[in-house]
C-alpha cells in the first residue's frame, strides 16, 4: 500500500485527517486483511463482516507454534492492509514472513493492553509448596510465585481499563486523557493507540513493538524466563501468549481489532463498531455462563492436567491449576522426570481428570491417565479452532465447549 | 541409595517399566540386524531406510490419524518398496546397490514431503514422527515384542547363508540360489525393525539403537556370536542408563538413550581390545607358533 505508507510518512496531521474523513479509495472494495491464526481470524471476521477480505494463515486445527509459512501466505501478507497478530511471541515465524513479503501495512498486536501472565504463574500458585515436597528438584518454573500479588492488582486495574474502552471511539480525547495516569507500558501504548493522538508517530512505535514480539522465537526455555518474572511488562519473552483463554482478554482483543479495522477503513467504522457492540454483548453473555460453570467446580477438584500448558489465563481467572507434562510449547519433548513428577502430582493431589488438547499428540497423556486411573475428561481447544462442523467452530463455541468439558468432568 | 537411583524409578512408575520393555525389545530385535548391516558395510543403509520409512508413516498418519496400524503398515510398505526396488535395480542393471538405494529413498522422501505438504499439516507431524518411548501403550508394546521375536527367529533361520553373504557373497552366489532370497529377507528385517523402533524412538533415533551398539561391539570381539551378544548388551545398557538419565536429570528420553550408546561407542573406540586406539598403540606381540 504505497499510498498508505506515503500518508503515514508525510505528516501526522494528514494521517489524523484520513481517520476523520472517509477515504473514497477503500469505500467499496473489501479491505484485504490477514490474521495469524484461527481464533483472531474468527474475531476479525465477526467485526469486519463483508467489509474485509480475510486470510487466516494458520487455519482450524493447525498448531500455530510450529507453522511453516507457504508462498500463498507470503502473497496474502504482501497484499494485506492490516495484519492482526497475537503478539507475546506467539507467532515466532511472523517476523521472517513479514520481512520476506515486504509487508507495508499496519500490524495490530491484539494483545495490546492485556495484562500478560508470566510463565508459571498460571499454574496454581497455591500448590507450589506441595511441589517442593515431592523431592523432585526440577520445578524451576514454579519459583516465581512471589509476584503473583502484583498480577492481581494489575488484573483489577485491567478490568477498570476495559470498562473505559466501552466508550471507545466516541469520545477519543477524554478517553485518552483518562488513561494518561497509567504508568504501565502496555497501558500507555494502548491508550494512545485508541486515543489516536499523534497517529503518525504512534504508528511507527507500534510497528517496532510488533517486531520486538516476533524477534524472540524461543518458546522452549521458559525456565529461564521465569527468572525475569518480576520485570512484568518489560521482558516480553516471559509471558504466556495464550491470552485469549480469558474472555476478559478477548474483549481487549476485540477492541484492538475494531480500532485497527476502523483505522484501515474509516468509511465503515460505524459498521465495525456496531458489529463490535453485538459481539461484546455475546462475549459478556458467554462470560457469565462460563463464570457460573467454573464457580460450580468444587474446591477439591481444581487441579487439572492437560497436554499443553496453555491455560494460564483461564486458570488465573477461575482459580484452576493446570499442570502439563510438556511445558509451554508443543515443540519440546517430555523427559521421564517431567512425566514422573506429573504422575506423582496426580496421585498425591488426587487430580480427578486429564484433558487432551486438540492439535497435540495424545499418546503420552493417555499413558499417564492409564497409570494414575485419572479419568480422561475430554478434548480442550487451545490454540486453534476446530473445523466448521467441530465443537469449537468459533471463539465463542470454543470457550463454551472448554468450560462445559471442564465442568462436566469436574463438576460432580 | 542404589535402590533409589536405579531401581525405584522402575518400581514406582509403570511408564518407566514400559519404556524399558520397549527398549529391550528393540535391543533384541534391531541390534543384531545392525551387526549384520555393519559386517556387510551397509551401516548407512539403515539411515537411508529410515528416511524411506518416514513418508510412508506420514501418509498412514494423514489417512487415519494416530493409528498404530496405519502408520506401521504405511512405513512397512514404503520401506519394502524402496528396499525391493533398489535391490532389483542393483541386481538387474549396472547401477550399484548404494546408488540405487540412494535414488529410491530420496524419491520416497520427496514424495512423502509432497503428500504431507499438500494435505496441510494438522498436528505437528514431526512431533508424531519422532515418537516417544515414554508413551508406549499396550498395542505398541505388543507390536515391538512381536517384531523383535519375528526378527530373532528369522535371523536364526537365515543365519548361515547371511554370514556367508557377509564374508564372501561371490561364493554364496556360486554354490546356492539362496543368495538373493537371503538378501531380500535381510532387507525386510531392516525395514521391520526400523518401523518398530520408530514407534518408540522415532525414525532417526531408531537407526541409532541399531547401528551404534554394533559399532561399539566391534571393538570388543571379532567372532560373530560374541559380536551379537556384545551389541545387545551395549544396547540394553544404553537403554537403562538413558532412561535413568532422563528420569534423574530431566532429559528427553530418546536422545538420552542414543547419546549413552554414543558414549559407549566412544569408550570402545579408545579402550576396546579388538582394534581400539590404545590396543593398536601398544607394541604388538610377535607371532608365536
Amino acid at each position: 500500500m504505497p499510498s498508505r505508507r506515503a500518508l503515514l510518512k508525510s505528516a501526522t496531521a494528514l494521517a489524523a485527517a484520513s481517520l476523520l474523513s472517509p477515504s473514497a479509495a477503500w469505500a467499496d472494495e473489501p479491505v484485504p486483511v490477514v490474521a495469524t491464526f484461527s481464533i483472531i481470524g474468527d474475531m476479525v471476521a465477526r467485526i469486519g463482516g463483508d467489509h474485509v477480505a480475510l486470510t487466516t494463515l494458520v487455519g482450524p486445527n493447525g498448531d500455530p507454534h510450529v507453522y511453516q509459512p507457504t508462498p500463498q501466505a507470503a502473497a496474502a501478507v504482501a497484499g494485506a492492509q492490516v495484519l492482526f497478530l497475537n503478539g507475546l511471541e506467539f507467532e515466532g515465524w511472523l517476523e521472517r514472513l513479514v520481512e520476506a513479503a515486504s509487508f507495508g501495512g499496519d500490524m495490530v498486536v491484539t494483545t495490546q493492553g492485556v495484562e500478560a501472565i508470566a510463565f508459571g504463574d498460571g499454574e496454581g500458585h497455591d500448590d507450589h509448596e506441595d511441589h517442593g515436597d515431592h523431592g523432585h528438584d526440577d520445578h524451576d518454573d514454579h519459583d516465581d510465585h512471589d509476584d503473583h500479588d502484583d498480577h492481581d492488582d494489575h488484573g483489577d486495574h485491567d478490568d477498570h481499563g476495559h470498562e473505559e474502552h466501552d466508550d471507545h471511539g466516541h469520545d477519543d480525547e477524554t478517553h485518552a486523557a483518562d488513561k494518561d495516569h497509567d504508568d504501565h507500558d502496555h497501558g500507555d501504548a494502548h491508550a494512545e493507540e485508541h486515543g489516536h493522538e499523534e497517529d503518525g508517530h504512534e504508528e511507527h512505535g507500534h510497528d517496532d513493538h510488533g517486531d520486538e514480539h516476533a524477534a524472540h522465537d524461543d518458546h522452549d526455555d521458559h525456565d529461564d524466563h521465569s527468572d525475569h518474572g518480576d520485570h512484568a511488562g518489560h521482558d516480553h519473552g516471559a509471558f504466556d501468549p495464550h491470552a485469549w483463554q480469558s474472555i476478559t482478554n478477548a474483549l481487549i482483543y476485540v477492541d484492538n481489532i475494531t480500532a485497527g479495522l476502523a483505522k484501515a477503513a474509516p468509511a465503515h467504522a460505524g459498521d465495525f463498531y456496531a458489529a463490535r457492540a453485538d459481539y461484546v454483548a455475546e462475549l459478556e453473555a458467554l462470560k457469565s455462563d462460563v463464570d457460573a460453570m467454573m464457580a460450580a467446580i468444587p474446591a477439591g477438584k481444581r487441579t487439572i492436567v492437560t497436554s499443553h500448558d496453555a491455560f494460564g489465563y483461564l486458570g488465573a481467572e477461575y482459580g484452576l491449576t493446570f499442570a502439563a507434562p510438556q511445558g509451554i510449547s508443543t515443540e519440546s519433548e517430555a523427559s521421564a522426570a517431567d512425566v514422573a513428577a506429573l504422575i506423582t502430582q496426580i496421585r498425591e493431589d488426587n487430580i480427578a481428570a486429564v484433558f487432551f488438547e486438540a492439535t497435540t499428540d495424545t499418546r503420552l497423556l493417555q499413558q499417564i491417565a492409564n497409570e494414575t486411573e485419572a479419568a480422561v475428561g475430554g478434548t480442550l481447544y487451545t490454540g486453534a479452532l476446530s473445523g466448521p462442523d467441530g465443537p469449537a467452530a468459533t471463539y465463542v463455541d470454543m470457550m463454551r465447549h472448554n468450560a462445559m468439558t471442564l465442568a462436566e468432568a469436574l463438576g460432580s | 541409595m542404589i535402590w533409589d537411583s536405579i531401581f525405584a524409578p522402575f518400581a514406582d512408575f509403570g511408564f518407566m517399566r514400559r519404556a524399558l520393555l520397549g527398549c529391550v525389545a528393540i535391543a533384541l530385535g534391531s541390534t543384531p540386524v545392525g551387526v549384520f548391516l555393519m559386517l556387510r558395510r551397509m551401516s548407512l543403509t539403515g539411515d537411508a531406510m529410515a528416511h524411506a520409512i518416514l513418508p510412508g508413516a506420514a501418509v498412514g498418519f494423514l489417512i487415519s490419524g494416530l493409528s498404530l496400524g496405519a502408520m506401521t503398515i504405511g512405513g512397512l510398505i514404503a520401506g519394502m518398496v524402496v528396499a525391493v526396488a533398489s535391490g532389483v535395480v542393483a541386481r538387474v542393471t549396472t547401477l550399484k546397490e548404494d546408488a540405487s538405494l540412494a535414488a529410491f529413498y530420496l524419491i520416497s522422501l520427496a514424495l512423502g514431503v509432497l503428500i504431507v505438504s499438500t494435505r496441510g499439516s494438522n498436528v505437528d507431524l514431526m512431533h508424531v514422527l519422532f515418537g516417544t518411548v515414554l508413551a508406549l501403550d499396550n498395542d505398541a508394546l505388543t507390536l515391538l515384542c512381536g517384531i523383535a521375536s519375528l526378527s530373532l527367529i528369522t535371523l536364526a533361520v537365515i543365519f548361515r547363508p547371511l554370514v556367508l553373504e557377509c564374508a564372501d557373497p561371490q561364493f554364496l552366489r556360486s554354490v546356492s540360489k539362496l543368495s538373493a532370497v537371503t538378501h531380500f529377507v535381510f532387507l525386510a528385517l531392516v525395514v521391520m525393525n526400523l518401523v518398530a523402533g520408530f514407534h518408540a524412538l522415532g525414525t532417526l533415533m531408531a537407526v541409532g539403537i541399531m547401528i551404534l551398539p554394533a559399532a561399539a561391539a566391534r571393538f570388543w570381539t571379532r567372532g560373530i556370536g560374541g559380536l551379537l551378544i556384545a551389541a545387545v548388551v551395549v544396547a540394553i545398557v544404553s537403554s537403562v542408563a538413558g532412561l535413568l538419565l532422563s528420569y534423574h536429570y530431566s532429559l528427553p528420553s530418546g536422545p538420552a538413550i542414543i547419546l549413552v550408546a554414543g558414549v559407549l561407542y566412544a569408550l570402545s573406540v579408545c579402550f576396546g581390545p579388538a582394534g581400539g586406539l590404545i590396543s593398536q598403540a601398544l607394541p604388538r606381540r610377535h607371532f608365536e607358533t
